[in-house]
């Protein structure tokens, strides 16, 4: 019996320091505190800062998107480097990357509330907004690829004049299914986790216009626990669809190349190669938002550095299957024995015009990931930021190694090509750059940045089994 | 504009104490009542007697109506209207349909979920006595408040409100319905 009292009052004891979990909130505040500290900034008198980002992506997204846009459709594909026997080049390397983005904001939304990891509160509406804008920029690629844009609505199951219907059976169509989905269920998701948000802008807000806005977008939430019980399971059944999404968007983009017949692309690893890489690139956009935004916006002690150290972490393990798969694709090809496949990859690194891109997939995906293997990296922030950008371009060359790579040198040698981005590939990825960070810097500003209500639950002061918050007898009374 | 109560509104400081709460008052036998929080409590859906939310039924008829309109859809595209042959394959077979159907599915469950939470919690609504109330903005705040309906069988503003202070609830107030 005295054994068993001890172990009850074993229960009671803390836990060791290194047993301990870092808080959600650092500083242990209080519920009243969380909801100024995280409804400040968008209260706040526009920063500095602010404009200085905002003007430059403006620009790029209302003036040099719109004019390439325009010129290009105008014109035609040729308009952009596209060309025999490169027929997909920076416009599909770009829809590529966009949706990579996207993937890893589902991921830490959807995918870590599942598991329950309380740590993503803080992060999950940044991640979310990511995967909603920078789908939107994805979706565009395809759509103008096709060529003659007006008549994007064929892609789509309505009854047209030619009594045709779209060829289901095709991985591209599919492709228009799963993008579509993709952007319609993130917005949603979006939307949803910000409801009670929206209701504390509307309860705090001081002039009649905003209390006005943000009433209309509360919707008349009052957060009764019968809204919050069905709220609850909306929640957690929206973020077990996008962890659904996650793994089917990239996989389908994945197999518009491995149902083709090219050297390398027909490949059955790609699906998978394809969902990883997306994770690992969005992580890298993860890190450089949030390390610039924690600062920028004073969220240091909401977003602080133990979860930024996770984020990392995150990066690093995604990095380390991507690596995976780049080994298991050179021993294919090489186990394989087909000489075309060996031909392509011996090109990757040690042919001529691109050979650049292949050292670039190296020394970043490969060499650079490594880094964050140590915790002195992934507690210095500028590194992260730095390590954050330099994914987002060595995920890019991998993109641009795998379209290019296996179309300017196909079987027949006189077949062969270069390809050459023009200033309208260029316009049109700088101006889709532009639009995603003038739409994330509106969101920052003018939206709840954090999910409040969601970090408010996180801490122990929300917690009703533990003592700060309100528990007398200790456990679970 | 007529003015009756709409009920009796109490608040409380910490989750756990509106927790302690809501049991009492469930065990005196009020019915028509709810707990107001910034945030979902873990605990208050068992206290309040919930059962499993339907907005997962709600979500699942969502799927399956997708799922197996696309399956139809692509029956009559393909096979039906317009048979249409791919590399020598049968016009229509049930694995060929399984990837747009399943995207689908995830955009019919998703439309499911949100539109079911909208309807179960009777949402958009433009006017709720509550948010009339100054003290009311502390629930998205940090305060927990509990109000118990005037329409309750066992409603009594001086018994109720005797309850609400004994259970340890601050500033009771009555609540007026604006119509």
């Amino acid at each position: 019996m005295s054994e068993i009292a001890n172990i009850e009052e074993l229960k009671k004891l803390a836990p060791p320091a290194e047993l301990r979990r870092a808080p959600v909130i650092e500083g242990n505040q209080g519920l009243g505190w969380v909801t100024d500290k995280l409804s400040a900034f968008a209260e706040a008198k526009v920063p500095i800062w602010w404009w200085i980002a905002f003007v430059p992506a403006a620009f790029a997204a209302t003036v040099i998107f719109p004019v390439c846009l325009f010129y290009q459709v105008f014109t035609g594909v040729g308009a952009w480097g596209n060309n025999h026997p490169n027929m997909w080049g920076w416009d599909i390397v770009n829809f590529i990357w966009w949706v990579g983005v996207a993937h890893a904001g589902t991921l830490i939304s959807a995918l870590l509330f599942l598991t329950r990891q309380h740590w993503r509160t803080t992060i999950g509406r940044m991640a979310e907004a990511m995967t909603v804008f920078s789908v939107a920029m994805a979706g565009l690629y395809p759509a103008i690829h096709v060529g003659r844009a007006w008549f994007d609505w064929f892609m789509f199951p309505i009854p047209n004049s030619n009594g045709l219907w779209p060829q289901f059976k095709s991985p591209l169509m599919w492709d228009v299914f799963a993008v579509n989905t993709y952007l319609m269920v993130s917005s949603l998701f979006w939307f949803m986790g910000m409801i009670p948000d929206f209701a504390i802008l509307r309860d705090r807000s001081k002039t009649r216009v905003r209390k006005a806005i943000f009433s209309f977008l509360a919707m008349g939430w009052t957060g009764s626990a019968w809204q919050w019980h069905n709220y609850e399971k909306a929640y957690v059944v929206l973020c077990g669809l996008c962890t659904l999404l996650v793994f089917t968007v990239s996989s389908i983009v994945g197999l518009d190349f491995c149902t083709s017949q090219l050297a390398v692309w027909h490949a059955t690893i790609f699906p998978l190669y394809f969902v990883i890489g997306a994770v690992f690139c969005g992580f890298g956009m993860m890190l450089v938002l949030l390390t610039s935004l924690r600062k920028l916006c004073h969220l240091e002690s909401v977003i602080t550095k133990s979860h930024i150290d996770k984020v990392a972490k995150l990066a690093l393990v995604s990095g380390l299957i991507i690596n995976y798969i780049y080994l298991m694709e050179i021993f294919i090809a090489w186990y394989g024995g087909d000489p075309y496949e060996r031909w392509v990859f011996g090109h990757r690194f040690f042919g001529h015009t691109y050979m650049g891109f292949g050292w670039m997939l190296i020394g970043i995906n490969v060499c650079t990931t490594q880094l964050l293997w140590f915790k002195k990296i992934r507690s210095n922030l500028v590194a992260l930021f730095i390590i954050g950008l330099l994914i987002n371009i060595g995920m890019w060359s991998e993109r641009f190694v795998i379209v290019v790579g296996s179309l300017y040198q196909d079987f027949l040698p006189a077949n062969w090509g270069k390809y050459h981005p023009t200033m309208w590939d260029v316009g049109l990825y700088v101006g889709t750059l532009g639009a995603f960070f003038m739409l994330y810097l509106l969101f920052v500003k003018f939206l709840p940045v954090i999910a409040i209500s969601e970090v408010k639950g996180a801490t122990p002061q929300g917690d009703p089994h533990h003592p700060l918050g309100g528990a007398q007898k200790g456990g679970h009374q | 504009m007529s003015e009756k109560a709409y009920g009796l509104m109490a608040e409380f400081n910490t989750p756990g104490d509106l927790l302690r709460a809501a049991e009492k008052i469930r065990a005196n036998g009020y019915r028509k009542w709810d707990a107001f929080t910034p945030f979902p409590i873990h605990g208050l859906d068992k206290v309040m007697g919930y059962r499993n939310s339907l907005v997962g039924w709600v979500s699942l008829a969502g799927g399956t109506f997708m799922f197996l309109n696309i399956v139809g859809l692509i029956w009559f595209a393909n096979a039906f209207d317009y048979p249409l042959i791919v590399g020598g394959k049968p016009m229509f077979s049930p694995p060929m349909t399984f990837v747009p159907a399943y995207i689908m599915m995830i955009m019919g469950a998703a439309f499911g979920a949100l539109l079911g939470m909208f309807g179960v919690n009777q949402l958009p609504r433009l006017h709720h006595p509550l948010l009339f109330k100054q003290r009311f903005e502390g629930a998205s705040r940090d305060k927990f408040i509990i109000v118990i309906g005037a329409n309750d069988e066992k409603f009594c503003a001086t018994e109720t409100k005797q309850l609400l202070a004994s259970i340890g609830g601050a500033n009771v107030e009555i609540v007026e319905d604006q119509e």
